[in-house]
């Protein structure tokens, strides 16, 4: 076993970090996927940030001192994506809810890899009865349809009744709970695979406290893959949240602007024609998990060897080409 | 790795029985063991959602707190059997269970099981629609992707791919929904037949419940047209979600194929490309699909109650859509531990097959 964990060193921090380190190894077709996912994915952010300044009205703003706005108004004129049937202005309420999804993954992701990494190193690390009481919970819950889980918890959390934090949380929540086990068992297996090394052996010896061996000799070693579980996990918390939203379990409409709820209202909408209630918030899913996805997979790739080949697959071409002529 | 030769013995190839041996008991046992590790998965998923449902309030106030005055809702509540200590009602929920029964909706006094027979097949129907469109789109298409490894098809199918894992399938539904059906009046947009079709059909004996299937073997033609026009959209929508999985799967699994000696044996012997990649690389590539299929249920699942509830697909996922809107948490929950078991056993039959077909399963 190799322990493959030295950094290259005399490199800057800067270019250490994962997507930057992962830039500078890509070539060509990768390179391209994984810009484009950080272009879609900053643009996600941007919109979300600035919420407010790009969008004209109120995500729950159904009219202005002119009186009502139009319901169902196709796209054009003061309203560039239309109106829904309540009266909302769809590209505000799209632009609105970058927001509440940026929330609900950071929540969701930071809150399921704090819990999901400790438990897996404690786990891992103490191994006997804790440990396999946790392994058997984990398979259970992760073999588990994670939206019908997310259901569950949002009953219990919020009752299915939404307010503007709690439903925001009840959304996160859920979510956390479906991706506990999946960080779980990467840092877990890590551990056991890292405890068995000499630097921890020699720790041990030397009389390091569980705890110490764990935060300062485990933790950092350990948690290597997890900024690509974290993009992937990312996308597919905010899936879960648009399902429970599309379900009609996300947040209310006048509490905060939610996109799988959008859709859910513009279902109904679709059979009589009207496209653009719907098109928009679903665009606004696709493209943000797009670019996440697309990051997510780059680095992937490029994490992987067998995979991160098409530099020298082409250098392999060159040298074929020039040894034939 | 359990069976050690005595020392002082030389195993020889020819007098090896123990390999044989170990090899049937080894499958055997690992069914036992794989079917018995289905019992702690259901009991842990049963007592999770138990608890986690009955901790914030009982169903009774869920579903009619504000239509009943306090005094009536607190009979409903005793007569039900809710203010009882929790443990009690979790070890009798445990033998109602054990027993088959997973009790009675609220809002409908149906019994859970009930639910399962009259949904279950539509559900299942879906199912493997979707399986179907999964496997006709995401097979052919990875070994493209990974013939022209790198280059333009491979780069196009890998975005495709993403995208169909991007898209949620109500989002797509909506999308087919609008141009097939709506624009281009082809295909139905809501329901798995029409209304006449369905009378036909439930009138037939014995009914699978799987429309197409009955309609053919009713020998109902127009019937089985409805039908599949019916289906289509639903397939389509959930099958490419997983269909997308699919093909990334054989695509990386397929590079792997075809890198190896004995694909290039068969070129050397002048074997065609197309048959290469058809037959040689591509039989081992299936394999892992088998062995991932068990994580695909679950999302299948999941993502069947998206695609039921956007295409008035009357199945499980539907029903428990409506339960969810009328807050009956008793069905809600009913069906939860009921797909909690489906999903249980078809994972078994699942690593079942792996094993059967992957001895380096057993273990």
């Amino acid at each position: 076993m190799s322990t493959a964990t030295l950094p290259a060193s005399n490199k800057s921090w800067v270019q250490k970090l994962p997507i930057i380190s992962h830039l500078k190894m890509s070539s060509g077709l990768q390179r391209g996927m994984l810009v484009s996912g950080l272009i879609l994915t900053s643009l996600f952010l941007s919109t979300a940030i600035f919420a407010p300044l790009i969008a004209p009205f109120g995500f729950a703003q159904s009219g202005d001192a002119n009186g009502d706005f139009p319901r169902q108004a196709a796209p054009g004129g003061e309203f560039i994506w239309g109106t829904t049937s309540g009266g909302y202005d769809v590209f505000s309420r799209t632009v609105f809810g970058a927001q509440t999804a940026i929330f609900v993954i950071i929540a969701a992701v930071v809150m399921s890899l704090f819990l999901g990494v400790l438990l897996g190193l404690v786990s891992g690390y103490l191994g006997g009865w804790f440990d396999r009481i946790m392994v058997v919970l984990a398979d259970a819950i992760y073999a588990f349809p994670s939206l019908l889980l997310a259901i569950v918890m949002s009953i219990v959390i919020s009752q299915g009744q939404s307010t503007v934090f709690g439903g925001v949380m009840a959304a996160a929540i859920s979510i956390t709970v479906v991706f506990i086990p999946q960080y779980f068992r990467v840092v877990r297996a890590e551990v056991m695979r890292l405890k068995a090394e000499p630097f921890v052996e020699s720790a041990q010896v030397i009389g390091a406290s569980p705890w110490r061996v764990m935060i300062t000799h485990l933790l950092r070693n350990a948690t290597r893959t997890l900024p690509l579980i974290f993009t992937l996990n990312a996308t597919e918390a905010l899936l879960t949240l648009a399902g429970l939203g599309f379900l009609g379990f996300g947040i209310e409409p006048t509490s905060a602007s939610e996109w799988g709820y959008d859709l859910n209202r513009a279902m109904s909408d679709a059979t009589s024609g009207i496209w653009w209630t719907g098109l928009f918030p679903g665009l606004a899913i696709v493209i943000t998990v797009l670019g996440m996805t697309l990051v997510g997979e780059s680095m992937n790739d490029l994490n992987d060897p067998r995979l991160r080949r098409f530099s020298r697959k082409k250098a392999k071409r060159i040298t074929q080409a020039g040894a034939g002529a | 790795m359990t069976i050690t030769s005595p020392p002082g013995q030389v195993p020889s190839p020819l007098a090896a029985p123990k390999p044989a041996k170990q090899k049937g008991g080894g499958f055997l046992r690992y069914v036992i063991t794989r079917f018995l590790l289905i019992i702690p998965t259901v009991f842990i998923l049963i007592t999770v959602v138990f608890f986690l449902m009955r901790v914030t309030g009982d169903p009774i106030t869920a579903a009619l707190g504000g239509r009943l005055t306090p005094d009536q809702l607190a009979a409903r509540i005793h007569e039900a059997g809710y203010d009882r200590p929790l443990f009690i009602q979790y070890f009798e929920y445990l033998g109602q269970i054990f027993t088959g029964n997973l009790g009675r909706t609220l809002t409908d006094n149906t019994a859970v099981t009930d639910i399962l027979t009259t949904y279950g097949a539509a559900t299942l129907e879906l199912a493997i629609n979707a399986v179907l469109v999964a496997l006709i789109v995401g097979i052919p298409l990875g070994l493209v992707a990974a013939k022209f490894r790198d280059r333009y098809p491979d780069a196009i199918l890998r975005v495709l791919a993403i995208l169909a894992y991007a898209t949620p399938v109500f989002f797509a539904g909506l999308l087919l929904k609008l141009i097939f059906g709506v624009w281009l009046h082809w295909l139905p947009i809501a329901g798995r037949a029409g209304w006449q079709t369905e009378l036909q059909l439930t009138t037939l004996q014995a009914p699978t419940g799987i429309y197409w299937l009955d309609a053919l073997r009713s020998g109902n033609m127009e019937a089985f047209v409805n039908v599949t026009q019916h289906a289509i959209l639903p397939a389509i929508a959930l099958g490419l979600l997983t269909g997308g999985v699919f093909l990334r799967l054989v695509r990386t699994n397929a590079i792997g194929t075809l890198g190896r000696e004995y694909v290039e044996a068969g070129r050397s012997r002048g074997v065609s490309e197309f048959r290469l990649t058809t037959k040689h690389a591509y039989r081992p590539a299936l394999i892992p699909i088998i062995t991932v299929m068990g994580m695909q249920i679950a999302l299948l699942l999941g993502g069947a109650v998206l695609t039921e509830t956007t295409f008035e697909w009357k199945g499980l996922g539907f029903k428990l859509a409506e339960y969810l809107t009328a807050r009956d948490f008793v069905a809600v929950q009913g069906i939860v531990v009921l797909l909690a078991i489906i999903v249980a056993f078809t994972n078994f039959i699942v690593d079942v097959l792996a094993a059967l077909i992957d001895p380096r399963v057993r273990y």
